[in-house]
């Protein structure tokens, strides 16, 4: 097993899953709650809020 | 030592060059405004706040409280595969090569102090509180601590993050008169916090990537699996512990050369006398 995790297919494997993950994120509309949050003065990050 | 010091200013330069690179927008340090455009949707690899008048990208941790404590989605699917993806190919790299907060306390760290201190007792253990910072702050409070309309508040940016006081508060505060007059408690305590870090910063090297930060927290994880670490040559290797003496993260790369503080700085590698790291 830790063989396995040492070998750089666990993190390719990783990566892969990562990209399909952000696939999906996308796909769900998360990247418009993303850009909606990111273009407004977060009022509660610079300790307004 | 020489050779070290030349690798670090080669590092900090690429630092440098990346944070002036993802903080390009310097029409919003004129007039006070952040960026509004499409690069916005884009996750940035650092801890960058999206409130710095010249960050063109999302700050992750940023955006993945605003995602999990939106009413419609309880799950960062966007945002955790992006940090799945860089962390599975380079582990902690981006806490050492493209972290405009590590940038800064790098720098700091370098002011000449009396004492520095590299290790403490009870340093260990305060190493694990960015994981429960990650989890509370960042994924708990937000997903379950909502209002009315089942929106949770960006804790972690909200209570703790000293990047965004530092990034975004006295900027946009400095450049807007209108804020000025709501200015309360919060923003009184974020720079007390933004003052703590900087002074802890000048005696102990990146006091807020060791204990608090939970970007660091997660790519942590991925340090013994990413595609890019470090190997050693056992064969090669003489044990003479150049490489600890010289990890500022207390790392010793000759027992675990991708320990979770590994910050993929590079110290150990120049340290080397054999080239046992690679």
């Amino acid at each position: 097993m830790s063989r396995l995790f040492r070998s750089p297919s666990a993190g390719i494997c990783i990566a892969v899953i990562g990209l399909l993950m952000m696939g999906l994120g996308i796909y769900r509309g998360e990247m418009a709650i993303v850009f909606e949050k990111a273009i407004n003065i977060c009022m509660e990050c610079i300790g307004i809020g | 030592m020489v050779k070290r010091n030349i690798n670090e200013w080669k590092r900090h330069r690429v630092q440098a060059l990346w944070t002036l690179l993802t903080n390009s927008y310097l029409t919003g340090f004129l007039q006070g405004k952040i960026y509004r455009g499409n690069l916005k949707k884009i996750c940035l690899p650092g801890l960058n706040c999206y409130s710095c008048p010249g960050a063109i990208g999302a700050c992750p941790i940023g955006a993945m409280q605003a995602v999990i404590g939106s009413w419609n989605f309880k799950f960062a699917f966007y945002v955790a595969g992006f940090l799945m993806f860089v962390g599975a190919v380079t582990g902690r790299f981006v806490c050492g090569w493209l972290c405009p907060f590590g940038l800064i306390q790098d720098l700091l760290h370098k002011i000449p102090f009396p004492k520095k201190i590299t290790t403490f007792p009870g340093d260990k253990p305060l190493r694990k509180l960015k994981y429960v910072v990650l989890v509370l702050f960042v994924i708990l409070l937000p997903m379950f601590l909502v209002d009315i309309l089942g929106q949770g508040a960006p804790y972690f940016c909200k209570f703790i993050c000293p990047a965004g006081t530092l990034e975004g508060g006295l900027p946009l505060v400095l450049l807007n008169k209108s804020m000025h007059s709501a200015i309360g408690w919060l923003y009184a305590w974020k720079n007390l916090l933004l003052f703590v870090t900087i002074i802890i910063s000048l005696f102990i090297y990146r006091p807020f990537c060791k204990y608090i930060c939970p970007l660091g927290a997660i790519y942590s994880v991925f340090n013994p699996v990413s595609v890019f670490r470090y190997r050693v040559d056992k064969n090669k290797c003489t044990d003479c512990g150049a490489c600890a003496k010289a990890c500022k993260m207390q790392v010793n790369p000759a027992e675990n050369a991708n320990d979770l503080e590994c910050i993929r700085c590079g110290a150990c590698k120049k340290a080397c006398p054999v080239k046992a790291i690679r």
